[in-house]
């Protein structure tokens, strides 16, 4: 589109009053802009003002200077084909302000940052285009479930009765999975006192008879290719090892030494990663249900499992019970710890405190005369409505429950002794029982094996599971459908330990996420978190030096790379964080609206006076996140904000590509910091990895500077929450009086 | 969108992170989606923690990221201070008449701030339990969005109006802003009203307002915060003594048939989150944790962990049956230690009530025609088109609120479609 500008500066909100006017205009104009001025730009008048220009003069590319971009989107968006960029003068300039002064004079140092950002706004208006959309040529809107059981085909009910299109796969030889084996369910309902009787066969005949899934049964995934909107799904009979199979990972310096017959190709007669299957299936999106497995509970020697005949756990209690009836004097051991912890077992969550109490009942339900089910625990864990069953059970004849430490099961004549300390009863107990069931965890699927299969340059599993216990997460709390992967989504027993209840509600929220992710890609734009953004990392590869960097930082696992490392991009599998852009030395990845000419513009934009010692500058690259947001609460609060510094907003601190410091520092500014999120194993960054990867990046950058004579710590890096609006002054302060001790760059001027 | 995009819209009747998260969920799959709030702002009770456990992260942090989505995306449509009055037609095809109260603030509003000099009338915080004051005109908290100001005009004299109005620029005072009803079709609605802390003043015995030294969970959230009414330093209301030991009583109101039946699910977890944040500010402090299960299951067992080996933590199993005021500012917790079945009395600087979840809709639910249970959660009849979510639906925390109302989305959805 052929650009037409119109710029504006709003005076309201006290930026009249603190800042020059006629100086900010002025800074405008040395770029060819004339910025025109209103009162309240955001007010109906103000509005009509702008709309004017659009109108008569055909502006289609706004540049709006007033309050922070994060306020009055709405106020300053004018259709599709216009272009709106802001510039922040209130919170981040005038509202950092000192009370005016008596004659109305303007802080010198003040005005030059308000001027910097009027200049930084309008080059980023010169910089930037309108986004196209990335559309796929063909879409697939089907969805596929790895998983027949519960949750898998909950997620396929759900997605069909949307109007989508689904095949369940599932290994073994009938749908169902672990359900199948119950014999009663939790209670779902008020008063939640009594268990209920299985729905497993009734949703097994749902799935089943429903017109828009098609059921894989004895049928695993070979490999999943491609990306969402068309993965391209390879099947293969359980267990059998086929060329498909999703190729295992290899390391940049794996593939070098493969290359020199150092190493033995891990994939050797398989199919490369990127090999389309021309007898594939296509599929738009994933949903992963693939579950749990009983977790071993061999390592509690003194539980006796293994050693001690009637010591079973609780999924082989359940097959019993299924099959018929129970004994009936049953010991049920939930905290495997002795008297060392009180934890529960491991991968436990709160279900087996459930499971403990429905197969108690099962004891008293199948032996009416000399029932006794003894509960040894150390905390019950029934959460929210559970509790109202666990009430029920304890009133129950012949339930009997206390909190001790279990701390030997031994073989007897009749069954085993179970021996327990410090109870609630005052006393030591020795239970002699007909059986002991041990109340062993679920542990998910994903712990060991990489049940996704992804043909994948980054490997065929999910990244980072350590940090989950294993489970398929990638940003507890907030985000918890996401994965490491974009349009594969987990459900069920790979997310947590759950009850068939919250199994439900889950498998159908993954239902909606993966139904999301198509018509977002059949849209052309990003899934969460950017989601709706239409932009994505567009590649200039004739300068491409296949250094990999990109394939291998991508947190997402977005890029794959062909024969020669040139990498192949996958936009719908992109969260359009920019680390790409961040990593590439050659600089050659850009998004329309963010690019490392528009950022190194905004930089070299800045106004460096070359002979004034008190006029030091610094840039400062705020994740628009978390960071940017608490700066403007600074101002919110009226804080003082150094005037020495420059803010740039970037996508995330992953996408800082190392040039712009470079570009700041040969531009004599006289330092660099990147404010980001908190990184480490409780990582806040939207993107997982950018913050982490930007530390890293700059710490490099620091040793570059060290071999120009510059000191290294005139880059920094700080890791800034949300909430710590009234700390970053403070925290820039500091950082600014590090660099006024080490004196101006001594290239300025050059 | 229209006030009349009729059939396939959905109406979100809440706007805490369950209602945030099913409206969002459901807009980004291309659906028309209205979220209303009764409060002046959206975020809910989750704007009001200091910290999420177990990552000890801010969840304004969360909330900026669904207020970026809201913004960007044209298909949400919100309404604050805004309740459903009633309801009728079928699903698919509900009549949904709303009622916004006046905020005496317009769109105009630029929240510039000058209004508030002008005010000298002060109102009770209600962001902060109470526990400040703040002028009459305020920004209801930092994170606000929208981010306009509320006129607690009730609480003015005429003189004050008038100066209020006068001090605005942008003409955004509205002094006889009349409350404004309206109807919305719409196909289902995602009930996602959340909870109020349980009414701590109801368990007799705990003798909450007997002295300024006993606080709730959701007043300690508020003390911790830096926005908070001490700029997040743990202070003991009443005399501001830094205090040197704390007594957390678990289960207040929670698991007990004379109050709350269920189990509330978040207050383990949010005590060993308000120890970190004690021992962040008093690393000696005496903390006692009176309890009847400790239920950190899964991911939080580790969280626990952490804390269960501090020396100056002592965990007690038994239930409070008593707190008295004492002399010098401090409280004396008694409860039976079911272990050892002795009697302990604790005396402390400062006592925290773990008061658990009351679902908030309550007896306004019955009236509009829910299904509701017998501890007051809305039932979901999703063939209805009548769909709970989050706190609404069952106690849980907020990963499980955001499992149930994404689920909520697509039963919406279903209908919609």
């Amino acid at each position: 589109m052929d650009k037409v500008y119109g710029a504006y500066l709003c005076t309201g909100c006290g930026i009249g009053e603190v800042l020059d006017v006629e100086g900010l205009k002025a800074a405008a104009s040395e770029t060819g802009m004339e910025m025109q001025e209103h009162a309240c730009l955001c007010g109906a008048d103000g509005r009509a003002f702008i709309e004017k220009d659009i109108k008569e003069k055909g502006v289609n590319t706004v540049v709006v200077c007033a309050c922070s971009p994060r306020v009055m989107q709405q106020e300053f968006s004018f259709g599709e084909g216009t272009i709106t960029v802001r510039g922040n003068l209130r919170e981040q300039v005038a509202w950092t302000a000192d009370e005016a002064s008596e004659d109305g004079g303007v802080d010198e140092f003040l005005q030059e940052m308000g001027a910097d950002n009027v200049r930084m706004a309008v080059t980023r208006a010169q910089k930037t285009a309108l986004p196209e959309p990335y559309m796929l040529e063909s879409i697939s809107r089907k969805i596929l479930v790895m998983g027949g059981g519960l949750a898998g085909l909950t997620a396929a009910k759900e997605a069909a009765a949307a109007g989508y299109e689904v095949t369940v796969v599932e290994k073994d030889a009938v749908l169902g999975g672990k359900a199948l084996g119950w014999r009663k369910m939790f209670p779902t309902a008020y008063p939640y006192t009594t268990l209920e009787d299985p729905t497993i066969d009734q949703l097994v005949a749902e799935v089943s008879q429903n017109a828009k899934i098609t059921v894989k049964t004895d049928t695993e995934v070979a490999r999943v290719a491609g990306a969402p909107g068309q993965f391209n799904v390879t099947f293969k009979k359980t267990g059998e090892k086929t060329e498909w199979d999703a190729p295992a990972r290899v390391t940049v310096e794996e593939q070098e030494q493969i290359a020199n017959g150092e190493l033995e190709d891990p994939n050797k007669g398989m199919k490369k990663y990127t090999l389309l299957n021309p007898d594939g299936e296509l599929f738009g999106a994933v949903v992963i249900a693939t579950g749990w497995t009983p977790a071993s509970v061999n390592e509690f020697e003194h539980l006796g499992y293994g050693t001690v005949k009637a010591v079973v756990t609780n999924a082989e209690f359940e097959k019993l019970a299924k099959d018929g009836k129970v004994p009936a004097r049953v010991a049920f051991v939930q905290s495997p710890g002795a008297k060392d912890t009180d934890q529960d077992f491991p991968y436990c969550n709160s279900v087996t405190s459930m499971v403990a109490l429905k197969q108690a009942n099962y004891v008293v339900e199948d032996n009416p005369e000399d029932g006794q089910a003894y509960i040894l625990y150390q905390h019950m864990r029934t959460p929210g409505n559970a509790e109202l069953f666990y009430k029920a059970m304890q009133s129950k004849d012949g339930i009997f429950m206390t909190k001790g430490s279990v701390t030997k099961v031994e073989q007897s004549a009749s069954g085993a002794t179970v021996l327990v300390e410090n109870t609630l009863l005052g006393e030591d107990l020795r239970l002699e029982v007909d059986m002991v069931v041990l109340a062993a965890g679920m542990v998910p699927t994903t712990l060991n094996k990489a049940v996704a299969n992804l043909a994948y340059r980054q490997g065929p599993g999910f990244s980072d599971l350590d940090l989950f216990d294993g489970y398929a997460d990638s940003n507890f709390v907030c985000f918890p459908y996401e994965t490491r992967r974009t349009g594969v989504y987990a459900c069920g027993g790979v997310r947590k330990a759950e009850t068939m209840e919250e199994t439900i509600d889950d498998a159908t929220g993954a239902a909606l996420k993966a139904i999301q992710c198509i018509e977002s890609a059949n849209r052309g734009v990003a899934v969460h978190p950017r989601s709706g953004d239409m932009t994505y990392p567009d590649f200039f590869f004739q300068r491409c030096t296949q250094c990999k960097r990109c394939t291998e930082e991508c947190p997402f696992g977005a890029l794959d790379d062909d024969e020669k490392g040139t990498p192949l991009t996958n936009p719908t599998r992109c969260r359009r964080c920019g680390t790409c852009m961040g990593s590439c030395p050659e600089r050659i990845i850009n998004f329309a609206d963010y690019s490392i000419d528009m950022i190194g513009s905004m930089v070299k934009a800045i106004e460096v006076p070359d002979d004034d010692e008190d006029k030091l500058r610094i840039a400062v690259f705020v994740c628009e996140n978390d960071a940017y947001p608490a700066l403007d609460m600074s101002g919110m609060h009226r804080n003082k904000m150094n005037r020495l510094v420059r803010f740039i907003p970037v996508r995330c601190l992953g996408s800082v590509n190392m040039v712009w410091i470079k570009d700041a520092m040969s531009a004599g500014m006289d330092g660099a910091l990147l404010l980001g999120c908190h990184y480490g194993d409780d990582y806040q960054c939207h993107f997982v990895k950018g913050s982490e990867i930007a530390t890293r990046r700059m710490e490099n950058i620091g040793e570059t500077l060290g071999s120009l004579g510059l000191e290294p710590e005139r880059c920094g890096v700080r890791q800034i929450a949300i909430s710590d609006y009234d700390k970053i002054p403070a925290i820039i302060d500091e950082f600014v009086e590090e660099i006024i001790a080490m004196g101006p760059n001594p290239f300025k001027g050059f | 969108m229209s006030d009349t995009a009729g059939n396939g819209a959905v109406l979100v009747v809440g706007g805490g992170i369950s209602g945030l998260t099913a409206a969002l969920e459901a807009a980004e799959v291309g659906s028309d989606v209205y979220l209303v709030e009764k409060n002046a702002y959206l975020g809910g009770r989750v704007a009001q923690l200091n910290h999420y456990f177990p990552k000890l992260c801010p969840p304004t942090c969360g909330l900026e990221i669904n207020f970026k989505r809201i913004k960007d995306n044209r298909r949400i449509r919100t309404y604050t201070l805004t309740t459903v009055t009633s309801i009728s037609g079928s699903p698919g095809n509900y009549e949904v008449k709303l009622e916004t109260a006046p905020r005496f603030i317009n769109a105009n509003c630029t929240a510039c701030g000058d209004c508030v000099a002008a005010c000298t009338e002060e109102i009770d915080d209600p962001f902060n339990l109470g526990m400040r004051k703040i002028k009459a005109v305020y920004l209801p908290h930092e994170m606000a969005f929208p981010r306009r100001f509320v006129l607690a005009k009730e609480a003015c004299s005429a003189e004050t109006l008038d100066a209020v109005k006068a001090a605005c620029k942008y003409n955004a005072v509205e002094l006889d802003m009349q409350p404004k009803t309206f109807t919305l079709q719409v196909s289902a609605i995602v009930w996602s009203t959340g909870w109020n802390p349980y009414d701590a003043t109801k368990i007799t015995q705990l003798n909450f307002n007997s002295s300024p030294a006993i606080v709730t969970n959701m007043m300690m959230e508020r003390l911790a915060a830096e926005n908070g009414p001490t700029q997040g330093k743990i202070l003991r209301p009443g005399d501001n003594k830094e205090p040197e030991s704390f007594a957390f009583v678990q289960c207040a109101g929670s698991r007990d048939e004379n109050h709350l039946e269920h189990c509330s699910y978040i207050c383990c977890m949010a005590t060993f989150k308000q120890i970190s944040y004690i021992r962040a500010q008093y690393p000696e402090a005496k903390i006692y944790v009176f309890y009847i299960d400790l239920r950190t299951p899964g991911k939080y067992e580790h969280f626990r962990e952490k804390f269960m080996h501090d020396p100056n933590t002592t965990f007690i199993k038994g239930k409070v049956a008593d707190i008295v005021a004492e002399r010098d500012g401090g409280v004396t917790v008694t409860a039976e230690d079911t272990l050892t079945t002795h009697k302990v009395s604790q005396k402390v600087d400062m006592c925290i009530l773990a008061t658990g979840m009351q679902p908030a809709l309550g007896d306004a639910g019955k009236a509009l025609g829910l299904k509701m249970d017998g501890s007051g959660y809305v039932v979901s009849e999703p063939e209805k088109g009548m769909i709970a979510a989050g706190c609404a639906k069952s106690a849980v925390d907020v990963y499980t609120s955001g499992q149930s109302s994404t689920a909520a989305a697509l039963k919406a959805i279903q209908i919609a479609r």
